[in-house]
């Protein structure tokens, strides 16, 4: 009975703390509301927003309600992230690996490349390439192309847009080569189990990959167009680049600083991960006859990836929640379209913090059971 | 291409050495003048071909060098540490070339061209960095608005502040027990009893100052000690409750983690700023600061208490089994024996999170707090000085580094000393 109550009692006394603290918040913002004749509801998500977007992937103007404009955001964020996700994890990867090189210079660099950019704050990062170094590129009329077709400049980074014709037919032949390799790669095993004998994959898989979209573009009627940027008068010194695609200045700090930041915790996953594979596997794989491609791939990576993965993964995910910073710079991501522009017109604090919040614990809790999975599936099943 | 290059290499190893360190020296050489005194002596090359020469040169010297042992020992550990094989050989050159190339336009920017003297912005007559930016807002930089002549407030507060955190050093043997609680319960209270008289003032014949004035440098360790002494406190309980083996404590401990662990201290922030205060009393009034602590301090909260779990896990079951086995409650036995070693495993941890944590508070200048990145919006566009941006921002950007690599190296020594120890 005694051993009961103890149990039961702090439980009990922590609830009770807990709805205390809820009930307490919830009676004041009642309260509070009342007083100045807010009411608490989502029906301002069909209202139009009367705000306008600087950059959008897509279409968006004032007369959308604030629920597009959500969507319109959360997309912004996902593209900065996905940009982001996939510089870091290159520079990641070679920073990583340098910093084992046996080479004094390389290795030394790579270790200072790391501690240079760990170190210094994410925010001061965006806004030294925000305000300071991209602020000293030319402007468009000076602007001098890169690789022939792309402008960098003041007001953004112009590159040609590609005009797709019939290009439904060329996704779908991507698609139909995907999946070919896919059961080329299941058929494979299959006969290596079975007889022993070994398929050239790398190379089916490439021609593939290679010949079914060209076909499409043979037989299937597909035509690819460029659209160039091209310079254009507007006044006496203003010029502007019209066609293509624009990527603002914004964006592009961003992402640099995303990268550049996570890309230092990417290095020391990746370092960590193939420092923790003992020599003697690579040794003990060796000594049963496998190819240096074979330890590779067989023995070394799938050691080396269960150790980097779920870190990996953490950096990811602190890099999407890092990307709200955003809201800093003026570009327009979840956090500076909802939170900022659509509370200030509504004046919905709660629900509008409130979505927000919910949102990025969503794609947190999301990242998170996959990467539960993940180790659940990769484990090593001891017998 | 390494067999090709083995046959042009000559038989006499003296020879490799002379012709190998001869092309080196003077690929090296034509980087250096050009970079340094603009001189080009590859210039007569058409086209490309000077840009790639030093590379190709070195190339070739450094291939020519390359021997398993010569018995010089500055070209063995030359060749041992940056001439393995080819691939290794153009990267060192790369590198190489990118620093000579890199170091003369930085220096002359930062150095050479730069200007510091004066007190207005027609003193930057230079190309260079105008540091007289900073020179004159370096005040403000440090201290935000705070009156000037206040400042001494600031700077007595912290030494005390710091002094007091160093008393735990000379406890006398039979006052050792009290350190924790020291350092747990009494110090946070002192320090910020010293903080709230001594900055803010408004008794003892000091002049009130709202926090709307602080700023600057200052700004960003007041906010990070705070947030790091509530903070820790926290974490433990919420570690302790997520270990718990009661369903109800431990649901609503992971519960709060998560939650704070799944979002952004972005939005942290601004729910401190719009949407708490509409969860206080009606005439209830609390200070920004006062509310943006609080929220970072919840927030680290949840991170600290997964760096402190995971002590908790390291520990062997054998402690528990032994603490309970002397007849141990669970407080006894978590505050005399496993908290003490926990704790101390996760030193390394922690200091980790509190680097993260001042990393973090740059981010408050979201909500309108002037610590040092709003300062330096502020000194940006204030007319008289428009167009230092880049000073600025690598002046803060030096302060920060310098601070943030100081408390990493030092996190990494506690790391390497208690592994030892165990």
């Amino acid at each position: 009975m005694n051993n009961k109550i103890k149990r039961i009692l702090p439980q009990l006394l922590t609830v009770l703390f807990v709805i205390f603290v809820f009930g307490f918040f919830t009676i004041n913002a009642q309260v509070n509301m009342d007083n100045r004749g807010i009411d608490f509801g989502f029906g301002f998500l069909s209202q139009e927003a009367s705000f306008d977007m600087q950059f959008t992937l897509l279409d968006y103007d004032g007369q959308d309600s604030y629920l597009w404009a959500y969507v319109v955001a959360l997309l912004n964020t996902l593209l900065v992230s996905f940009l982001g996700i996939i510089f870091c994890t290159i520079l990641g990867v070679i920073i990583g690996v340098a910093r084992l090189s046996q080479n004094f210079l390389i290795k030394n660099s790579a270790a200072w490349y790391v501690e240079f950019f760990r170190n210094i704050p994410l925010l001061l990062q965006i806004f030294f390439w925000y305000y300071a170094a991209l602020r000293a590129l030319p402007l468009p009329e000076n602007a001098q192309p890169w690789f022939g077709v792309t402008y960098m400049t003041i007001k953004g980074y112009y590159i040609p847009s590609m005009i797709w014709e019939n290009l439904n037919v060329f996704m779908s032949c991507l698609i139909a080569a995907i999946v070919a390799v896919i059961f080329l790669r299941v058929y494979a095993k299959k006969i290596q189990e079975r007889e022993g004998k070994q398929l050239p994959v790398l190379y089916i898989s490439l021609a593939l990959i290679a010949i079914l979209p060209l076909l499409s573009f043979l037989i299937g009627g597909v035509t690819l167009d460029f659209e160039m940027p091209v310079l254009k008068q507007l006044a006496q010194t203003s010029f502007i680049f019209e066609g293509g695609i624009a990527l603002p200045p914004e964006l592009i700090a961003l992402v640099l600083a995303l990268s550049l930041y996570t890309s230092t915790f990417v290095a020391e996953c990746v370092r960590a991960g193939i420092q923790g594979i003992s020599k003697g596997q690579k040794e003990a794989a060796a000594s049963v006859g496998l190819t240096p491609n074979q330890i590779l791939k067989l023995v070394i990576m799938p050691q080396a990836l269960r150790i980097i993965i779920p870190p990996t993964t953490n950096q990811y995910l602190n890099l999407t929640k890092n990307s709200s910073l955003a809201a800093a710079i003026a570009y327009p991501d979840l956090v500076l379209v909802f939170a900022g522009t659509a509370l200030m017109q509504t004046g919905k604090a709660i629900e509008i913090v409130g979505i927000t919040m919910l949102t990025y614990l969503s794609i947190s809790l999301a990242i998170a059971a996959l990467m539960n999975w993940y180790n659940k599936r990769i484990e090593i099943k001891e017998k | 291409m390494n067999l090709s290059l083995n046959k042009i290499k000559s038989q006499n190893q003296m020879t490799n050495i002379y012709i190998g360190s001869s092309l080196l020296i003077l690929s090296i050489l034509d980087v250096f003048l050009n970079s340094f005194f603009r001189i080009n002596i590859s210039g007569s090359l058409p086209g490309n071909l000077s840009i790639f020469f030093p590379l190709i040169l070195g190339f070739l010297g450094l291939s020519y060098l390359r021997t398993e042992y010569s018995g010089y020992k500055f070209l063995d550990s030359l060749n041992k540490n940056i001439n393995t094989t080819n691939f290794n050989a153009f990267l060192t050159l790369f590198i190489t070339f990118a620093i000579l190339k890199a170091f003369p336009p930085a220096l002359s920017w930062m150095i050479l061209d730069a200007n510091i003297s004066g007190d207005t912005k027609e003193a930057c007559t230079g190309t260079g960095a105008c540091w007289t930016y900073i020179k004159v807002w370096f005040k403000r930089f440090m201290y935000g608005m705070y009156p000037n002549e206040l400042h001494w407030r600031i700077n007595s507060a912290f030494l005390l502040v710091i002094g007091l955190g160093f008393v735990g050093y000379f406890f006398k043997e039979n006052l050792k027990k009290y350190l924790a609680l020291y350092y747990v319960a009494i110090y946070p209270i002192i320090a910020f009893l010293i903080i709230y008289y001594l900055i803010s003032g408004g008794a003892f014949g000091l002049v009130w100052v709202e926090t709307g004035a602080w700023g600057g440098l200052s700004l960003t360790f007041i906010v990070s000690f705070f947030c790091l002494i509530f903070c820790f406190p926290l974490g433990m309980i919420l570690a302790l409750g997520r270990r718990s083996n009661l369903p109800a404590i431990r649901y609503i401990s992971v519960g709060y983690i998560e939650f704070w662990r799944g979002v952004p201290l972005i939005t942290v922030l601004f729910m401190s700023s719009v949407m708490f205060p509409m969860f206080l009393p009606q005439d209830f009034f609390m200070d920004k600061l006062v509310r943006v602590i609080i929220a970072i301090t919840l927030f680290e909260a949840a991170y600290c208490a997964e760096v402190i779990r995971g002590g908790l896990q390291a520990l062997p079951r054998g402690q528990y089994d032994a603490a309970k086995s002397l007849g141990m409650g669970y407080w006894k036995m978590h505050i005399f024996v496993i908290l003490p070693q926990a704790l101390k495993l996760v030193i390394p941890g922690i200091a980790n999170t509190f680097l993260a944590l001042v990393k973090d508070t740059p981010l408050i200048f979201v909500v309108g707090l002037a610590e040092i990145a709003g300062m330096l919006a502020l000194a940006k566009t204030n007319p008289k000085w428009l167009g230092f941006a880049m000073e600025g921002y690598i002046f803060a950007a030096i302060i920060f580094w310098i601070i943030c690599y100081a408390m990493s190296k030092y996190s990494y020594n506690l790391e390497e000393k208690y592994k030892t120890e165990r």
